[in-house]
């Protein structure tokens, strides 16, 4: 079995092993050709992390739908999830703002903090968390209700506007954040649910980053939208990156290697590779990594 | 005598079934794929070809015999009768049947009737004979006919689905023939009443007393068949009931499907389901015997005067029977919002009772209006509780402590005792039956327009 210094067991690992994978030459093809071999390849640390997880396993039922995963989210970068249909990454991105204790029966072991703090506290205000790591998710899903009032709802709920001026200033920056003021500045008072696909995905965006979070999780946030709405997002996602930390989960390895600083293969709830976006794209260090994205399965 | 015939049909048709296969099968050479249908199919077909037109044949006997035989029986009267007015007519007839049945002992009877009734028995069984002669030919016929049609290539298949068919099709039409059936027969029936009181008399009257209408010279005179105070009766119950349903109902909806466990609901909802299998005469007893007395006492210890049959009593229990129409219907509907809107609440921060109130009441809020008004209409009906629990003074109040009636208590008490059939009396409990159709007929294409326009907005 191969277990060069760059591999970590991923059961045992304390989170500051891995060095030394500059000295691989690149197109050397992986360093690591067992396939049964489920340690997580690369660095999953970072300088400036704002979440880290640590051995998370997530169980729905019986389904061990995450196995021992740990990873670092780094700061003002976006970092994106890859990986085969099935394999984990909305389970593992809901982890993040605690979305899987929406669901009946699903159970989540190890520890994410976020600055230090640890989000599966007891005494941790899960509310507060999620308004902390805010989601995007995979189909725009508007409330039924007018643009406004779409984006007022979370300042509303959190008390972040003191008066009704405050409260249409802050709308208008999220939608001027969220590149979509100039399209619905006259129509404010519209249905959200009227607006085209792409402006609905950057209407979620803006109510997003209406209660001002810290992380920004998106799954799949594009893949219900045609190319031209894809691009604006995209252009959207680089902007933001400058003031918060990006996840984002995508079934298009470029989009990935667009929007992304740092990209993490999962298969099979196990997180097989994790690196610089570059580095995955052009010398993936697990074979089944470089299966995947060069397309020989997923 | 009739049910063996129906019988012998059936055996015959069976017979039929199995030659028909056995015929198709072997002509099928062993391999049933030569054959066009299913052997079962061939044996369908020839037991419909014997037993179908046979059955028709009987049926239309059935239908027109009896008439056929009066028809004749009455042409064979001494003249004199025959001139009698229709109505002395139908009376022999009806005097014939009776002595025919032997209702009447006929040693009683008058020559010219026993020899009627001899007659008609004669015909009958003259009529019956005929009746075995041709359905049995009928159904051999058709048998055989079928039997010798049976080929390989015959679509067997598609003609036993085409009678499906047509048999499925005559049994919907019956379906709605009988509504409007009934729906015309009311309307028929109001439109003598109004003949008799004028419509406006009936919908704004505000006296309603049909007692003093027994007598002819009273007809219309007093106008003693406004509605009104049955109306506002009515409403007042419903109202009530709609106070005690729909928070109880909309708030257990919401917790069973927001806040309760798995688990829970699971026992929950059944048992909430269970208080909508009650019999509604159970709820009477319950509101005379239960609430009515504790109204009543309540309400002396609190110094008001409360009436021993009070609005209050029927409104509550009729309340408490309607809380798991409400509970169901609004739990459909909130169970109808797509969960991607709970979850854009959450991921926003929001708790559940801010989700529950900003996201998903909003956007189930016609669907719940449509459950609502389906349960209103329900109150609007409902009979067995009123009966028991509401009194029949038709008072024009809406002191809920006071006794009041309703439509449908009405109704029943104007169709219970003895009464000339076509006394405005008994006419007025159709028109207050066409008036409850009219309403709630409106209230729940309403209810079903809302409810549906809503489910459309998320599909
Ligand atoms: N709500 C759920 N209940 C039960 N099992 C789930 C649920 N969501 C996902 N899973 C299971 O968890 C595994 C990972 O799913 P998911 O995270 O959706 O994968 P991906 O987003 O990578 O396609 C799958 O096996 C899936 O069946
Ligand atoms: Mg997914």
């Amino acid at each position: 079995m191969n277990t060069t210094a760059t591999t970590i067991n991923s059961a045992t690992h304390q989170g500051t092993l891995i060095v030394a994978q500059a000295e691989a030459p690149l197109k050397t093809g992986p360093r690591v050709i067992d396939y049964n071999d489920r340690r997580t390849v690369g660095d999953i640390t970072v300088p400036d992390p704002k979440m880290v997880c640590r051995d998370v396993n997530v169980y729905y039922g019986e389904n061990h739908a995450i196995k021992t995963v740990s990873i670092d989210i780094g700061n003002r970068q976006v970092t994106s999830l890859i990986g085969p249909s099935g394999c984990g990454k909305s389970t593992f991105l809901r982890c993040l703002n605690r979305m899987n204790d929406t669901i009946p029966g699903c159970r989540v072991t190890g520890e994410i903090t976020i600055d230090k703090e640890n989000i599966y506290d007891k005494n941790l205000d899960v509310v507060q968390l999620r308004a902390r790591v805010g989601m995007v998710f995979q189909k725009p899903n508007p409330f039924p209700k007018s643009i406004f009032e779409n984006i007022a709802y979370g300042p509303h709920i959190h008390g972040l506007a003191a008066n009704k001026r405050e409260l249409g200033e802050l709308v208008e920056t999220c939608l001027i954040k969220a590149g979509l003021w100039e399209e619905v500045k006259d129509r404010l008072e519209e249905a959200g649910t009227g607006l085209s696909g792409g402006q609905q995905q950057r209407l979620c965006i803006a109510r997003a980053i209406s209660v001002n979070p810290e992380v920004i999780l998106m799954d799949e946030p594009c893949s219900a939208l045609d190319p031209i709405a894809t691009a604006r997002i995209e252009e959207l996602m680089d902007e933001l990156r400058e003031n918060y930390a990006i996840v984002i989960v995508t079934h298009s390895m470029q989009q990935a290697a667009r929007v992304s600083q740092r990209t993490a293969y999962f298969h099979l709830g196990d997180l097989i590779e994790v690196g610089d976006t570059e580095q995955i794209f052009t010398n993936p260090q697990h074979r089944l990594t470089e299966d995947y994205i060069t397309g020989r399965f997923g | 005598m009739l049910p063996y015939l129906v019988l012998t049909l059936l055996l015959l048709s069976t017979i039929g079934y199995y030659l028909g296969r056995r015929r198709s099968l072997a002509m099928a050479d062993g391999h049933i794929r030569n054959l066009h249908s299913l052997p079962s199919y061939y044996g369908f077909y020839t037991a419909l070809w014997c037993g179908l037109p046979a059955l028709l044949l009987f049926i239309l006997w059935m239908a027109l015999g009896s008439i056929l035989i009066t028809y004749l029986v009455v042409a064979d009267l001494p003249p004199e009768m025959r001139s009698l007015p229709p109505e002395r007519i139908d009376l022999l007839v009806s005097n014939i049947k009776n002595l025919v049945q032997g209702n009447i002992v006929s040693d009683t009877a008058d020559p010219v009737m026993r020899a009627a009734a001899d007659q008609y028995r004669r015909l009958q069984a003259i009529g019956n004979g005929a009746l075995w002669l041709l359905v049995l030919a009928l159904a051999i016929g058709g048998g055989a006919y079928a039997y010798r049609t049976i080929a390989p290539r015959l679509r067997a298949r598609n003609l036993v689905e085409r009678v499906i068919m047509v048999f499925l099709m005559v049994s919907s039409t019956i379906a709605i023939l009988t509504t409007i059936g009934i729906v015309l027969s009311v309307l028929f029936e109001s439109i003598r009443f109004f003949h008799a009181i004028p419509i406006t008399h009936f919908l704004f009257g505000l006296q309603w007393s049909p007692q003093t209408a027994m007598r002819v010279d009273q007809v219309g005179a007093s106008g003693a068949f406004g509605a009104v105070p049955l109306f506002t009766g009515t409403l007042l119950i419903s109202f009530i009931a709609m106070v005690v349903a729909v928070p109880i109902g909309l708030l257990s909806a919401l917790y069973l499907s927001e806040y309760a466990h798995h688990s829970f609901r699971s026992v929950a909802k059944p048992i909430l389901e269970v208080l909508a299998g009650i019999p509604t005469v159970v709820y009477g007893f319950f509101a005379v015997l239960t609430v009515a007395p504790l109204i009543r006492d309540t309400g002396q210890w609190l110094g008001l005067d409360v009436a021993s049959e009070s609005a209050l009593a029927a409104g509550l229990v009729m309340g408490i029977m309607i809380i798991p129409f409400v509970s169901s219907l609004s739990d459909d509907v909130i169970n109808a919002v797509p969960q991607a809107m709970r979850d854009g609440s959450y991921a926003l921060g929001a708790t559940r009772s801010e989700t529950i109130k900003l996201v998903i009441l909003p956007a189930a809020l016609p669907g719940i209006v449509g459950g609502i008004l389906l349960a209103f209409s329900r109150a609007i009906g409902e009979t067995m509780i009123v009966v028991m629990a509401a009194g029949l003074s038709a008072n024009l109040t809406a002191n809920p402590l006071k006794a009041v009636t309703t439509i449908t208590v009405q109704i029943v008490t104007l169709l219970t005792g003895d009464q000339e059939f076509d006394s405005p009396k008994t006419l007025a409990a159709f028109a207050l039956g066409l008036v409850l159709f009219v309403v709630t007929l409106t209230l729940n294409i309403i209810a079903l327009h809302v409810v549906r326009k809503y489910r459309e907005q998320y599909e």
